[in-house]
């Protein structure tokens, strides 16, 4: 390497090459330090991003040499109506159950910031279920959802309500889900309760001098300083919503009649059970594409609503 | 707190602050504790069903607590599927990706929060934009670079790639490695030591609690990986729990009690690695989910 320069600039600038080295050798520590993110970042995401985008082109088997095929692949997604119906599937999902989520999980939070007893108790008891995951729970929530001596049937048929089928009934398999979702609200609960404890004190005392009320204080004073949590947990539970799999495959594996076809589910598919690489490469740029419009219009609207200390607010 | 001058007609109808707060708080317990019981609904059910004889499974109206207590299908359970050699695949691959992440996390984070170098202020803002990012789209060339490495049915797509560090464990330690005090590593500096010196000897001791969040994240995660593992694993000797307890699913689709069993066993773990760390768990979730 060193001995390589071009002789010229040598001969121009003779401290050039030791300024090179000393920059390499202030940056070295750095670049060492955080190589295995900066390798990780091109080996398993730009890398792979470039050749999903490449292979989205093409039509592939694995085992034939891949094929270009232009957009063909876009114009079979047209036509297809499973990929319409995995993005409905998706997108209901996300829309019913992430609101379902910050409001039940900022309700509890409220609940729990009160200065009760037991406060740990229940904090434990909230948390717990959202730690839970996978397979085990899937198959713990399908016990409960069966239809005939699943226990919230049989508790509906205590008072006398003959239960819907719902895993196997298309019209109930969803909303199932986004109610199993539920259980784990306590999660969100956690991070709202943080937050809740690091609004400053000052801002209740003011308004409490001026006769405000609880629900006037609860308004005009914890949501507006909760939006930034708020939003956060709003752009993370859309992007978790949109990435359902596992339960979805263990609990109906997408049924009944497509009902529960989620999106990942329906490319899982077409990647792993039929072969077909470039398709599913495709399909998973189209969700990419559909996930990114939606956060971007989430993050313009924030604008609007999301207050930061220090803001001055517009308008 | 002002005070208002009450009507008096009024004043024998109002109660007084203190019983006002007692009634606030006994309906704040009241909603809290039917909250509660949702959430434990399901696993106390689970529990139950776990320990019915098969027959009682079935019963209407249901019955809460087994009789007799069945704890015979726990062991059939785990001889039903071979259990010890999904549990052990399982552990070796958890245990590995959180030797990796926490290697190269703390590392990376170290970079970013100590160290100056070219670069460094993109890569934070390229790191913290691939949080946003689906995982989904890096599946398929993923999966095609460890087919033609030969690593399927392997566990090393599942634990290679967590050696290379993963933006929201790495954000969470560096927002740690900043509330650190920067005087020792200074005073370490002076003294001529080099920046592995003052990772390993001076922030890695430091740096216990972020350590301990990264193991029980990691650990959560890669226990009930499912995706990941359906794709690669594909000899039965290799699965994981989680899919051992699919083909179990697959199998015996009537014996809800063994299911149920083994299920549980497999929550066991991370159960009891939340009731041992749970202030752990909640430092984490809060120091990701507030302190953007």
């Amino acid at each position: 390497m060193m001995m390589v320069p071009a002789r010229a600039a040598a001969v121009r600038r003779p401290g050039r090459w030791r300024a090179w080295h000393r920059w390499l050798r202030r940056n070295c520590d750095g670049w060492f330090f955080a190589s295995p993110w900066i390798i990780g970042f091109f080996l398993w995401t730009l890398g792979p991003m470039v050749a999903s985008f490449g292979l989205a082109f093409t039509e592939w088997d694995l085992i034939t040499p891949a094929r270009f095929v232009g957009l063909e692949n876009l114009r079979t997604m047209l036509s297809d109506r499973l990929v319409a119906q995995s993005l409905q599937v998706t997108t209901i999902y996300a829309v019913a159950s992430v609101p379902l989520h910050i409001v039940f999980g900022m309700a509890l939070a409220l609940l729990l910031n009160t200065k009760i007893a037991g406060l740990r108790f229940y904090r434990t008891a909230f948390y717990l279920p959202s730690v839970l995951s996978g397979v085990a729970v899937a198959l713990l929530w399908r016990w409960l959802f069966s239809t005939e001596f699943g226990l919230i049937n049989q508790i509906l048929a205590c008072v006398g309500i003959q239960g819907p089928s719902w895993l196997g009934d298309q019209r109930w398999a969803l909303p199932s889900l986004v109610l199993m979702s539920i259980w784990g609200v306590g999660g969100g609960t956690i991070i709202f309760l943080a937050g809740l404890q690091g609004i400053p004190t000052e801002l209740y005392e003011a308004a409490e001098a001026d006769g405000a009320h609880s629900w006037q204080q609860l308004f005009h004073i914890t949501l507006p300083m909760m939006t930034p949590v708020l939003f956060f947990q709003l752009i993370a539970g859309v992007i978790n919503a949109l990435q359902v799999f596992t339960q979805a495959f263990i609990m109906t594996n997408g049924g009944p009649n497509n009902a529960t076809l989620f999106a990942i589910l329906y490319l899982y598919r077409n990647a792993f059970e039929y072969q077909r690489m470039g398709y599913a490469s495709a399909l998973a740029w189209v969700l990419f594409i559909y996930i990114l419009i939606l956060t971007l219009l989430i993050f313009r609207s924030s604008t609007s609503w999301v207050y930061y200390e220090g803001d001055i607010r517009r308008g | 707190m002002t005070i208002r001058p009450m009507p008096r007609h009024l004043k024998g109808l109002r109660l007084g602050l203190k019983q006002r707060r007692r009634l606030t708080h006994a309906l704040v317990h009241a909603a809290l504790l039917v909250g509660v019981f949702f959430m434990f609904i399901p696993l106390a059910w689970t529990i139950s069903t776990s320990l019915k004889p098969a027959g009682d499974v079935y019963l209407f109206p249901p019955k809460w607590i087994p009789d007799p207590v069945r704890w015979e299908n726990y062991r059939e359970a785990v001889t039903a599927i071979p259990f010890a050699r999904y549990f052990w695949n399982t552990s070796v691959i958890t245990i590995l990706s959180i030797i990796g992440k926490v290697i190269s996390v703390t590392m990376v984070a170290f970079a970013f929060a100590r160290l100056q170098w070219w670069g460094r202020n993109i890569f934070f803002m390229v790191m913290l934009a691939t949080m946003m990012l689906p995982t989904h789209v890096t599946l398929i060339p993923q999966f095609v670079m460890f087919k033609s490495l030969g690593w399927i049915d392997t566990f090393l797509p599942l634990i290679v790639p967590q050696f290379f560090g993963g933006p929201y464990l790495t954000f969470l330690a560096r927002q740690f490695f900043l509330t650190l005090p920067r005087d020792l590593d200074d005073a370490a500096r002076i003294d001529g030591c080099s920046s592995l010196v003052v990772y390993s000897r001076i922030i890695l001791p430091m740096s216990k609690p972020v350590v301990v969040m990264i193991v029980i994240f990691v650990f959560n995660g890669q226990w009930n990986e499912f995706l990941n593992a359906l794709i690669y694993l594909q000899s039965q000797q290799h699965f994981t729990l989680a899919l051992g307890l699919r083909m179990f699913q697959g199998e015996s689709a009537a014996s809800w009690h063994l299911l149920m069993a083994a299920s549980l066993l497999t929550m066991l773990p991370v159960l009891a690695l939340f009731f041992s760390a749970q202030r752990y768990f909640i430092q984490g979730i809060v120091f990701t989910g507030v302190k953007q």
